[in-house]
């Protein structure tokens, strides 16, 4: 039995070599992925939940975060999420780092240009930049608007409640029980299906890159160029394909061998008990309660 | 063992995609019952062989019967026969990493009862009892690939026990597997041939074929059967083991001192 450990030392070096890079973020990424798992064994709230409960009621919420237009919501959702953390025994400040680390690349990125007069026309409440001669299609005076840091701060924590509520939902529950629980919400059986042995997989697969890499190491000796780089990692990736492309149809034949002819088998069921029903409850109550004060 | 057939091939023949050839003319049959060995150097074409008795691949030229029916392309789009044909015949792949896809161990080996249409309380007994069988109950809620290769290839061969084919063919099942395993292997073999299941076992490992075989069938580099006969009669035939690559030089591979490697260059 292969023990889990938590993301530690490198087997690959970091160095400012760039395959070796990503190679070991990959390997750190996948180690992370196996050892988010260990919440999802933790005795806490959410982990008590019936997964298909669970998968309906966060999809509730989504839904809610991202029809909303009130900042206060949004705030209360996000805030609900850091709660749920705690109770789920999740260290809210690794839940809090999780998320906030993509923000501002990707929420940020966008919603930037949007807090400018130039996006979002309105109340300016800072200047940046003003033009001596306003050059065509741009106004002389370039500022933040009211209006605009509303929409982009809507924006943002949209984003990262959202994000909170899916990290949540994925940290609280065994990836096996998630497919299970889609199954029997009626999730097309071969998406589960390709989901899960992707799932599977690209663990595999991500060994298999590892060993090529340190396969190539053990044999250089010295510093090898970028052109030698690139040459070895086009060959790399190409010999990944094919045995991808191999170990493809050799599934495909384990699974032809076992019965499969394209048809999955339905998925086993769970049982909902009382305490299903009462998170149920609560989260229909929260959303009937948050809609009423946003449309109010 | 009793007479019934269970494949009879007649002039197989078949080419990997590339042109290359995996089997030229093979003519031999087993019986039901039978323990036959299929002995061969690597790519020789014993996998291959495997997948064609198991109705994966379908010979270019010649014929393969199963159960007294011509194991055809054709014969396999009726549903009915092809459940039939996959319940009785199990194959256990020589690499457990392509037999096992599924989210947890007891999905595994569960999945060929259900895709065979099962019963629901007919597939959780039939998983139990493999778990059972195994002493693997306590993994049956662990990702298959968490556990080391011993215990995939357990998983591997639950995953096959939960159909109770008459039928094993089986890859390689004693690679990569280490002594305590491997015996353990060894012992489940004996435990299958001894319930009167019938055995098609690919190999080149000449001690299991010893053991347990009632029959051996020698694939020579040429993808040709150049023997077929009892294990004490075709283990002790030297040349015609050297010709096939399974022994060097009148040695089996793990007699021969290293030395001699050594002293010869070959290391």
């Amino acid at each position: 039995m292969i023990p889990l450990r938590e993301p530690g030392p490198r087997a690959l070096p970091r160095r400012r070599d760039f395959v070796a890079k990503t190679l070991a973020d990959l390997t750190e990424a996948t180690e992370r992925a196996i050892f988010a798992e260990r919440y999802a064994r933790e005795p806490g709230l959410l982990q008590a939940i019936d997964p298909r409960v669970k998968l309906i009621t966060f999809l509730m919420l989504l839904l809610l975060a991202a029809w909303t237009q009130r900042l206060d919501v949004l705030g209360g959702l996000y805030l609900l999420t850091l709660g749920l953390a705690g109770v789920s025994r999740i260290p809210v400040r690794f839940f809090v780092k999780r998320v906030w680390l993509f923000i501002p690349i990707f929420a940020g990125v966008i919603a930037l240009p949007a807090i400018f007069n130039v996006v979002t026309p309105g109340k300016p409440i800072l200047t940046v930049l003003v033009f001596a001669e306003a050059p065509r299609f741009l106004p002389a005076r370039i500022a933040v608007t009211e209006q605009g840091l509303y929409g982009a701060l809507i924006f943002v924590l949209r984003v990262a409640t959202s994000v909170s509520i899916a990290v949540l939902l994925v940290l609280t529950t065994k990836w096996t029980r998630l497919l299970k629980a889609l199954g029997v919400l009626h999730f097309p059986q071969i998406g589960i299906l390709v989901l899960g042995m992707t799932y599977r997989y690209i663990f595999l697969f991500l060994r298999n890159v590892e060993a090529i890499f340190l396969a190539r190491r053990s044999r250089t000796v010295g510093r090898s160029n970028w052109r030698e780089k690139e040459q070895w990692l086009a060959a790399g990736i190409g010999s990944l394909l094919g045995k991808s492309y191999r170990m493809s149809n050799e599934v495909h034949l384990a699974m032809v061998s076992r019965g499969w002819n394209g048809r999955p088998a339905p998925a086993d069921h769970f049982a909902l008990r009382r305490r299903d029903w009462a998170w149920l409850s609560f989260v229909l109550s929260l959303s009937a309660l948050l809609i009423w004060v946003g449309v109010r | 063992m009793n007479t019934t057939t269970v494949f009879d091939l007649e002039g197989v023949g078949y080419d990997y995609l590339n042109g290359s050839p995996a089997l030229r003319d093979v003519t031999f049959s087993v019986a039901a019952g039978e323990t036959a060995a299929i002995l061969g150097a690597n790519g020789s074409g014993k996998s291959t062989l495997l997948k064609l008795l198991d109705g994966l691949y379908f010979p270019e030229t010649g014929a393969i019967r199963a159960f007294g029916v011509p194991l055809t392309e054709a014969q396999f789009r009726d549903e009915t026969w092809a459940f039939g044909f996959r319940r009785r015949v199990g194959l256990l792949f020589q690499h457990p990493d392509v037999q096992l896809f599924l989210p947890t161990v007891r999905d595994e080996v569960a999945f060929a009862p259900q895709q065979l249409g099962l019963a629901r309380e007919e597939v959780a007994a039939r998983v139990d009892a493999a778990l059972t069988a195994l002493n693997m109950v306590q993994l049956a809620d662990r990702a298959p690939y968490n556990l080391s290769e011993g215990e995939k290839k357990k998983v591997a061969i639950a995953s096959v026990l939960s159909l109770d084919p008459d039928v094993w063919l089986l890859d390689e099942p004693l690679a990569s597997l280490d002594p305590r395993t491997g015996a353990w292997m060894t012992d489940f073999l004996f435990s299958l041939a001894e319930r009167g299941k019938t055995l098609i076992i690919a190999t080149h490992d000449l001690a299991i074929v010893q053991q347990i075989a009632h029959r051996v069938c020698v694939l020579d580099e040429a993808h040709r059967l150049i023997a077929c006969g009892r294990p004490n009669v075709v283990l002790e035939d030297e040349s015609l083991l050297l010709r096939a690559n399974l022994i060097y030089n009148g040695h089996r591979a793990w007699q021969r001192p290293a030395r001699d490697f050594v002293a010869r260059g070959e290391i």
